[in-house]
Order: structure tokens, then C-alpha cells, then sequence
């Protein structure tokens, strides 16, 4: 175990169930704990921000990737960032951005949160590491 | 806000795909936040330094005018991976202005944070 834990930001870019990068990126956030290590923020970008689709309904016997995305947030208080220039043109829109466009349903919900690129440059500059997760 | 270096390094193709632009706007936020990135082309990614390219077919913006406009937001030169390069059948004279060979290893290790695209 490692003295100090790090923080680790995610940067995910690939969509669920197409690509390999949510799973990699779950499995590593969710092994970090066990070397002392928490991840503090994930950030959602290209395809990634299909991760936050708030409808998201796998078969029961696959994996469910957005209860595994909210349980991390649960289990390590990590932020769930998603680029909302990605987002919005993708159809993934939070109450407010809904509203605006009117849309009756949001598509993304809480522990998601829609946010800027700014914040992905702060996640990497703030935290002790940056891994990305791409296709 | 702390200050580290950030190489974000581009390894796809300019059309066919938001990639290259979405990687660039990244590098742009950075450089808006006074933490400018080394930028690195490697892989497809170098076709993106090909000069003279047009908008794509595909509705896209393209990429050319924004790597043309990173040296105002400081972010220059543009680096590329010779060997990714060469193995395309390319040679620097075939890319737009701005362009230096640079070593991914080298690049890698002399960065604090990478980010790839």
C-alpha cells in the first residue's frame, strides 16, 4: 500500500458497449481504493458522454454501466464531469439545458454533472494523475 | 491554479471523425487558462498537418484553420512523429508551415500530464 494515496483524474472518450474505454476505465477507478488510491474526478468526452445517458438499459445480464458510473460517485465522492459542448450536440441534455432546447425529459442526471473543458484542464492540473481512456 | 506541463497528442485522422478538432479545443482551453500545451501529432494523426486541406464532405468545421490559428494561443510549433510520417509516405515538405519532428519519448517524459485524441 502505497503511504500516501494519489488522486487520479479519468478522462473516458469511448461510448458504452461499443468500445473497451468505460469498462478499462470503471475497472481501474474501481481497483484504486485497494492501493490506497481514490479517483476524484471523471471527466466525459467525445463518445464518452454517452456514458451519462440517464435512460441507459442493458441487458440484465450485461454489465450496467451507468449504475457502476453512480456507484463509484457513491463509494469515492468522485465527480462525474461531462463536456457540455460534447453533450448537447449528442443528445444528452441535464433539466436545464432540456428545458432551454425544449425538450420535455433531461437525458443526463445527477451525480452527472454537465460542465466545461475547464474543468478537464483543472482535473489535470489539480489531481496527482491523468489517465485517458480512448478507443 | 498549480502549473504543469500538458502534451496532448492527436493520433487520429482529420475526417471521418470529431477527433482532431475536439482534441484541439482541449489544447485551447488550455492555452485560455495560461497552461498552453505542447501539441504532438503522431499515427493518423499527422495527415491533420497535410497542407492545403478543404472542409470535409461530412457537415464538419474541419481542423485546418484551427491548427493554422494555434500559434496566436501560443501553442507552436506543431510536432510530429517522423516515423508515423514516413511510414505514410509523407515528408514534411507536404505539411503546412509550423511544423517540427519531434521524438514521442522524449515528448512523453518531458511532460507532467498527456493527454491523447
Amino acid at each position: 500500500m502505497a503511504p500516501q494515496g494519489l488522486t487520479y483524474a479519468l478522462m473516458v472518450q469511448g461510448a458504452p458497449y461499443s468500445q473497451q474505454a468505460s469498462h478499462s476505465a470503471l475497472r481501474f477507478a474501481e481497483a484504486l481504493p485497494a492501493q490506497g488510491h481514490r479517483v476524484a474526478a471523471v471527466f466525459f468526452y467525445h463518445d464518452g458522454v454517452y456514458n451519462a445517458a440517464s435512460m441507459m438499459s442493458p441487458p440484465q445480464d450485461e454489465p450496467h454501466l451507468l449504475e457502476r458510473w453512480r456507484a463509484l460517485h457513491q463509494v469515492q465522492q468522485c465527480e462525474l464531469l461531462v463536456c457540455v459542448a460534447s453533450a448537447i450536440r449528442r443528445g444528452l441534455l441535464d433539466e436545464s439545458e432540456a428545458k432551454r432546447h425544449g425538450h420535455s425529459h433531461p437525458t443526463l442526471e445527477a451525480p452527472f454533472e454537465l460542465t466545461g473543458l475547464g474543468q478537464l484542464m483543472h482535473a489535470a492540473l489539480h489531481y496527482d494523475r491523468l489517465i485517458t481512456f480512448a478507443p | 491554479m498549480s502549473s504543469k506541463s500538458i502534451l496532448v497528442i492527436v493520433r487520429h485522422p482529420p475526417h471521418g471523425s470529431s477527433w482532431v478538432r475536439e482534441g484541439l479545443e482541449a489544447a485551447l482551453v488550455g492555452a485560455a487558462l495560461g497552461q498552453p500545451p505542447t501539441i504532438l501529432f503522431s499515427g493518423d494523426g499527422v495527415l491533420a498537418l497535410l497542407a492545403n486541406q478543404q472542409r470535409g464532405a461530412l457537415g464538419q468545421k474541419g481542423s485546418a484553420a484551427m491548427l493554422e490559428g494555434l500559434s496566436l494561443y501560443d501553442v507552436e510549433p506543431l510536432w510530429y512523429d517522423h516515423l508515423s510520417l514516413e511510414a505514410r509516405g509523407l515528408d514534411v515538405s507536404q505539411l503546412m508551415p509550423g511544423c517540427q519532428q519531434a521524438c514521442i519519448a522524449d515528448m512523453i517524459a518531458r511532460h507532467d500530464v498527456v493527454m491523447s485524441f
